[in-house]
């Protein structure tokens, strides 16, 4: 194809990228670098249906001389990264030189919330993704050896946790765990402990998000799988079977390796979408027992007062994480390409 | 949604005028543009209603509890897209902070002759808001429980927590206590509540340096902790709404609970006969000896949009005025809030709002900085709550991070 015209086509989707993605981008860039105008503030009397009291308020008109100066705000370079609201470069080096055992310096660290939020964020990714991607393909063996009169109903009843909506799906999980919900009461009589509830210990409730991240996105993996199954040659697998590969070998050494480049695949989505974990946090009202880096963004935005420069920080903050995470299985598509 | 919310409200205004009579003369017309936004509640929806049934006014609502994270960027366009913004005490500050609603002195010289001084919400000398109803956290309590437990009404945290010992040692409730101690705003609430009952100041005077990480706040966080030895073991999850369902459960004998709510908590509808009919309503609570209510005062008032024509103004200021006027209370609308507005007869369910307003509570602070200190508790707090470290450590990271906050919107020089 000639330059010109693939131009021509790519033109439509680049135009849309780069107004939709790009400019956002940058826009975030900036703002992650500046903060709000110093305040002008004045002590006035403020008076209501209550009586009145000397309060502290924002001078407009000095406010506004100084918006229309700088209307970015200040600039303040990497400040708003290094403060204690993200990296936290000077709480961390007091961490380090105060604290005398491994322990004392952890509990330190995950005391500031940006590191609480990605220590989270990390672990719910990487426990939730593997073992997405365990089920996924369990499930997808088992529909596929499954008669064939069933297995249509077996794909669907499979489907509903990814077609139910997060929040629906996440909130029906959290009544259910609820002190006096089935499976609360379950857990109860199972550790014959009559107080214990799961909302009430940071480490149930992580336990229970990832459960919940498995349970929504298994389904997506088991599609893509059950897809790939369809189109494993069945002649290796019928000579495997008259050389005496057991139904586990022929799993093994057969099926796995011919359905690896959609395991690489459903890896990158299922890290990216982990990553970002959001919803069940607020369904579950998770909010004293984990922060995700997406819920740290968005309580910067919720405030009575909004911090855009702080969630601009984090966001661009979150962008290098995803980046560095996705690293090693964009390398290995980026040689695959090659190699064909 | 705005269409459906005013077609709800118009159906709102049918309904109400089949009722009772509105019209006692005050007809209401006016030429230009009215667009409300607005938290979402009885007491809102009536004003809104009314507001809409006048004249000659284009008029559409947007009566949502996001209202918050929409009304700033909802008036900050030119033309605006919301000519008034029903706010509280708490959320007016943000739209003075982004220089979003006019002083109103003029309009209320010209179409406001009615409105009463005491409506008037006024910074620096200018009005800025008219406030039409009020609100305040309060006791409230089982008057079974009580009397089987043999107690007298708690008037103090101190007796709460005696008066909760009691309950629980007696077997009648395992967890006798409620409250909104969800982790985020609520349990930020209640440390402000605690705080100002401690007689505890937020701030340097004058300036936008938080000081609390003193004596009052210790006690203050003791306190909470005590209280929530005797909560359902899932309080950080529990706002008012949760809050309120395990009243109407029948689980909980004594909690801090808004006016607002009530109203609910007190009609037969979805708690059992026993619970509901002996739902009762008391003062504020006392805490220590500052003499002080642990509690606020809230208002609720409507402000006019800076970014619009001054015929749009004009209609919204007097769409708005008719709205809060007497026209406003009729049999249905009376018992839905303590009105400020002329005319108004207490019910029995405001009872606990007027003693508070009468024991002398005060108002949460109009501070430009205030929401940023609320955040900063409400995502700092829960560690100390959940017993992970000590009060000491806590405040100190309400502070660390309210500081953080507060540089970066250039409160703290």
């Amino acid at each position: 194809m000639r330059h010109g015209t693939f131009l021509a086509f790519v033109a439509p989707s680049l135009i849309a990228m780069i107004a939709l993605i790009v400019f956002p981008v940058i826009s975030v860039v900036v703002q992650s670098f500046h903060a709000q105008h110093e305040q002008v503030i004045e002590i006035v009397e403020s008076c209501g249906p209550f009586g009145c009291s000397e309060t502290t308020a924002v001078n407009q008109e000095a406010t506004q001389a100084l918006r229309e100066a700088e209307p970015l705000g200040r600039f303040v370079g990497w400040d708003n990264y290094v403060n204690r609201g993200h990296l936290a470069f000077a709480e961390m080096a007091e961490a380090w030189s105060s604290s005398e055992t491994w322990g004392e310096w952890w509990s330190k660290v995950m005391n500031l919330p940006f590191y609480g939020a990605i220590v989270f964020t990390l672990t719910f990714t990487f426990i939730v993704t593997p073992l997405t991607i365990a089920l996924g393909f369990a499930i997808a063996v088992a529909v596929n050896s499954a008669t064939r009169a069933i297995r249509g109903p077996l794909i669907f009843i499979s489907l509903l946790p990814f077609i139910i909506n997060p929040i629906v799906g996440s909130l029906v999980l959290f009544w259910m765990v609820d002190a006096r919900g089935i499976l609360g009461q379950a857990i109860q009589w199972l550790a014959s402990d009559p107080d214990l509830s799961v909302k009430a210990s940071t480490p149930m409730m992580w336990i229970m998000l990832m459960v919940y991240g498995v349970w929504h996105s298994a389904p997506f993996a088991f599609v893509v799988f059950y897809a790939g199954l369809q189109t494993v040659n069945q002649d290796t697998n019928e000579a495997a079977m008259i050389d005496g590969a057991n139904r586990w070998q022929r799993v093994r050494y057969v099926t796995i390796p011919h359905i690896m480049p959609l395991v690489t695949f459903v890896a990158l989505i299922q890290l990216m979408d982990n990553f970002r974990v959001f919803e069940p946090l607020i369904s579950f009202s998770a909010e004293a027992h984990a922060q995700s880096l997406s819920t740290y963004i968005l309580s910067d935005l919720t405030g009575e007062t909004v911090l855009f420069n702080s969630a601009a920080a984090t966001s661009m903050l979150t962008v290098v994480c995803v980046g560095i995470l996705l690293s090693p299985v964009l390398v290995r598509t980026w040689r695959d390409f090659k190699r064909a | 949604m705005t269409k459906m919310t005013k077609l709800m409200g118009a159906t709102a205004v049918a309904m109400a005028m089949g009722t009772a009579a509105y019209a006692d003369g005050h007809a209401c017309a006016a030429d230009g543009r009215l667009s409300i936004i607005g938290n979402e509640f009885p007491a809102i929806q009536s004003v809104a209603a009314l507001a809409q049934s006048c004249d000659g006014v284009e008029s559409e609502a947007n009566l949502t509890a996001d209202h918050q994270s929409l009304n700033v960027p909802g008036m900050t366009g030119n033309p605006a897209e919301y000519t008034t913004a029903i706010v509280a005490n708490s959320s007016i500050v943000a739209l003075i902070n982004n220089d979003v609603i006019q002083p109103l002195d003029n309009l209320v010289a010209q179409y406001g002759a009615d409105i009463p001084d005491h409506m008037k919400i006024s910074v620096n000398g200018e009005i800025m808001a008219i406030a039409f109803m009020a609100n305040a956290q309060h006791l409230v309590y089982r008057a079974d429980i009580l009397e089987a437990a043999g107690l007298e009404v708690p008037t103090s945290y101190e007796e709460v927590l005696a008066a909760a010992e009691t309950i629980r040692e007696q077997g009648l409730l395992e967890n006798p206590l409620g409250g909104a101690y969800a982790s985020g705003w609520n349990l930020a609430q209640e440390f402000n509540n605690m705080y100002i009952g401690h007689g505890g100041e937020f701030f340097e005077p004058g300036t936008a340096n938080v000081a609390i990480n003193n004596e009052a706040g210790i006690a203050t966080l003791e306190m909470m902790k005590a209280l929530s030895e005797y909560m359902n073991p899932d309080f950080l999850t529990h706002d008012s709404n949760a809050t309120s369902a395990e009243w109407e459960a029948g689980n909980v004998a004594l909690m801090n609970m808004w006016g607002s709510r009530t109203g609910v908590l007190m009609d037969d509808e979805g708690a059992a006969e026993e619970v509901y009919s002996n739902t009762m309503v008391s003062g504020p609570l006392m805490v220590g000896d500052s003499g002080v209510p642990a509690t606020t005062l809230w208002w609720d008032g409507w402000t006019v949009s800076k970014n619009i024509s001054d015929e749009d103004a004009a209609a919204t200021f007097q769409a708005m005025a008719h709205a809060v006027s007497p026209a406003l209370l009729n049999d249905e609308t009376m018992s839905q809030a303590v009105w400020l507005i002329d005319g108004f007869e207490p019910q029995t369910v405001n009872e606990g709002v007027l003693a508070t307003v009468s024991a002398g509570a005060k108002p949460y602070p109009m501070v430009p900085y205030q929401g940023l200190l609320h955040t900063a508790l409400g995502n700092e707090l829960s560690d100390f709550m959940q017993g992970n470290e000590s009060a000491e450590q806590a405040l100190a990271d309400v502070e660390a991070a309210y500081t953080a906050a507060a540089t970066e919107a250039g409160f703290i020089q």
